[in-house]
């Protein structure tokens, strides 16, 4: 029998239809929707007097352009108030389920899908959003589209896709304390470059991936796409049935026990092909930080700063070059003690409980650094009631860090929450883009230990070095 | 919705030599603000387009007077990576763009371009040289682009082809949406759905 990869099974299980000379249609399970990729597409369908066809598939949420420190909508800037208002009527005038600024769930839209069970094993998840890799972690096909295709899977619930090609990335080895699923993503992109995965999937095996947590397994696919691959993904295991079972969504009794012993199918079979492979050994890792402008410009932590002098490729020279310029970094130098100004912890990539306890387990006991201001945004306002229910907050707080309500934040600057001109900020977010947090700012990506290590000496801090 | 079809384009260069150009350039999330497609051209590299009191760069190569009325970008590697926007690519149509040159494209940006009218043509690394070689000799340089025939071809001759997936190329070629290929195929939807139960019990329940 042929052999097949997790991804071969969801993709096959998927397509409608392929004609000669088109691309394949392909059926969406999932589609999530957020207020800032979605306006022109119901706009597309109200043109074209178009029903959404499966309103029941569809869950909306707010998240980017959202306020962390208030929910009061008519505080924050017109634009924005105006875009949240047009998705709330679109999900009423469309009958579309919306966890808005009222709702006990809202939250970013790559936390509240899995949080809430709607993500599970075997289904194909869509959202205009690049970071929709992140379900993969349950051993889903997701990944990002337009808006063009926004209105597709609105109108038709289907996409026309290309089939990708696979991409196996096996992670060897035990993780050492301190180090993370963070730490794993960002030494992968550093090795493979931003376009290393570009028309590809990712399926991440081995043994540190198998002891990960549905949460780390999150982080790890959620930058799936800073690899330059649309989607990661994660063989569903134990861990996964474990995470899910009781969500809000999740199959319930008989039907649980049905989807289990299905999803129990979905793994690549033993032997099956890849297009490309790779092995990193994360015995040796160190905690990774970016000293650049895209994420694969990343090093460990006590390496110091690539000089492009001694670089053969001369586009990399020249890249390298002026991110070093943007960022105002001396080659050679190391990034350990370099002065930072500010400190987030939050976004897809990193503001999930697990996240914020690990970041709240450096900072107990302690306080931020002088001159350093710390943003702590909780990816939904389940973990933020979560964290709350633990105490973390008044850890944060008690530390002098600040505590917000549940959005994307710092990670793109859609609100208030961003960097000044010139400012330096450890992120525990995914893109380290120019001006990404602000016109002017400068990121450095690093897991959410490190960032909480750097927030109290005020500078980039190993975080195995501050630990007892 | 009617595009505009693409067929042949002669047209003038600008070129923007940086590889790796992430979509947050391409338009940064302050000018995602809106709920429609107007008004993207503002916002089109608008950090590297304008200095911090919002005065334009001159350095800029859109600043240029030398590439004033260009519809072609000539670019490096890995051009519209990063977030998904498609904001990316109504905003360089806006601006005047027709045609993006690169050795290789973002695949979702790539994606969004195509549903656009607006042409990623993927060419080999001395083909872009070439071209940023014959910008910088003779800004006023026309070269065309044949998306028939899938060649870039320039004034002295020198010609190469691009790769382009069939559908994509018809569906350009004759401005027509592809949202009107997925609604043709309601039935095999249909069945599909039947077929395989996609109903979600569980979902409807809440």
């Amino acid at each position: 029998m042929e052999r097949r990869t997790l991804f071969d099974k969801i993709w096959e299980n998927h397509v409608v239809t392929h004609e000669e000379g088109s691309p394949a249609v392909l059926y969406v399970d999932l589609h999530l929707v957020h207020e800032v990729t979605s306006p022109q597409a119901f706009a597309g369908l109200r043109e074209k007097g178009l029903a959404v066809r499966r309103p029941d598939r569809t869950v909306a949420t707010m998240d980017h352009s959202t306020p962390t420190n208030t929910r009061d909508l008519s505080l924050i800037d017109a634009l924005a108030a105006r875009q949240l208002q047009v998705l709330a009527q679109n999900c009423r005038e469309f009958g579309i389920r919306l966890y808005d600024m009222e709702s006990a769930e809202r939250g970013i839209v790559h936390v509240i899908g899995p949080e809430l069970g709607l993500t599970q094993p075997g289904l194909t998840i869509v959202c205009g959003d690049s970071h929709t890799s992140t379900h993969g972690a349950f051993g889903a096909l997701a990944f990002g589209i337009g808006t063009s295709e926004v209105e597709h899977v609105l109108a038709s619930q289907c996409l026309l896709q290309a089939r990708p090609r696979t991409y196996r990335v096996h992670f060897d080895g035990r993780l050492q304390a301190g180090v993370t699923a963070k730490d794993m993503i960002l030494a992968l992109i550093a090795r493979i470059g931003i376009g290393g995965g570009t028309g590809h999937v990712f399926e991440y095996t081995g043994e540190a991936v198998r002891n990960l947590s549905m949460e780390g397994r999150m982080t790890l696919c959620n930058m799936s796409i800073e690899g330059g691959a649309r989607a990661g993904m994660v063989a569903p295991d134990e861990t996964t049935f474990e995470y899910l079972a009781g969500r809000p969504y999740a199959p319930q009794g008989e039907a649980w026990e049905e989807a289990v012993a299905a999803w129990r199918a979905l793994p690549s079979d033993q032997g099956a092909d890849y297009d490309r492979s790779v092995t990193l050994d994360v015995s040796t890792l160190e905690p990774m930080i970016t000293y650049g402008t895209n994420p694969g410009m990343g090093l460990p932590i006590s390496q110091p700063i690539p000089d492009p002098a001694g670089m053969g490729d001369p586009g990399a020279r020249a890249m390298t070059e002026k991110a070093l310029r943007y960022m105002d970094l001396q080659p050679g130098r190391p990034l350990l003690d370099h002065k930072v100004d500010v400190v987030f912890l939050g976004s897809c990539t990193n503001s999930r409980l697990s996240d914020l306890r690990e970041a709240a387990r450096v900072l107990d006991g302690r306080k931020v650094a002088d001159g350093v201001r710390m943003l702590v945004v909780p990816g939904s306002e389940t973990v933020r009631r979560q964290a709350e229910a633990e105490g973390l907050d008044r850890i944060f707080t008690n530390a002098g860090a600040e505590w917000r309500y549940a959005g994307c934040s710092m990670c793109l600057a859609m609100n208030d929450d961003r960097l000044q001109p010139g400012q330096y900020a450890v992120s525990t977010s995914n893109r380290n883009f120019e001006g990404r947090q602000g016109t002017g700012g400068r990121t450095f990506l690093a897991s959410p230990l490190t960032a909480a290590a750097t927030a109290v000496t005020g500078r980039v801090t190993d975080p195995r070095t501050l630990e007892e | 919705m009617t595009l505009e079809p693409f067929t042949r384009l002669t047209a003038t260069i600008t070129p923007l030599p940086y590889d790796d150009v992430d979509t947050d350039q391409i338009i940064p999330a302050k000018y995602l603000k809106g709920t429609t497609r107007e008004g993207m051209d503002q916002g089109l590299f608008a950090r590297w387009r304008y200095g911090p009191d919002g005065s334009p760069n001159p350095e800029f190569p859109l600043n240029r007077p030398a590439y004033r009325g260009s519809q072609i970008l000539v670019t490096g590697n890995n051009f519209g990576c990063g977030s998904s926007r498609e904001h990316a690519p109504w905003a360089l149509y806006a601006y005047g763009f027709r045609a993006i040159i690169s050795p290789s494209f973002a695949d979702i940006f790539r994606n969004n371009a195509l549903k656009n009218g607006l042409l990623p043509v993927a060419v080999e690394p001395e083909m872009q040289a070439a071209l940023l070689a014959l910008v910088e000799e003779d800004p006023a340089a026309k070269i065309t682009i044949d998306l028939d025939a899938q060649t870039v071809t320039l004034p002295d001759g020198r010609q190469a082809t691009f790769p382009i997936d069939g559908f994509s190329k018809r569906c350009l070629l004759d401005g027509v949406d592809q949202l009107g290929y997925l609604l043709k195929q309601e039935a095999a939807i249909a069945a599909y759905e039947e077929e395989t139960g996609k109903a979600r019990p569980e979902m409807e329940q809440r």
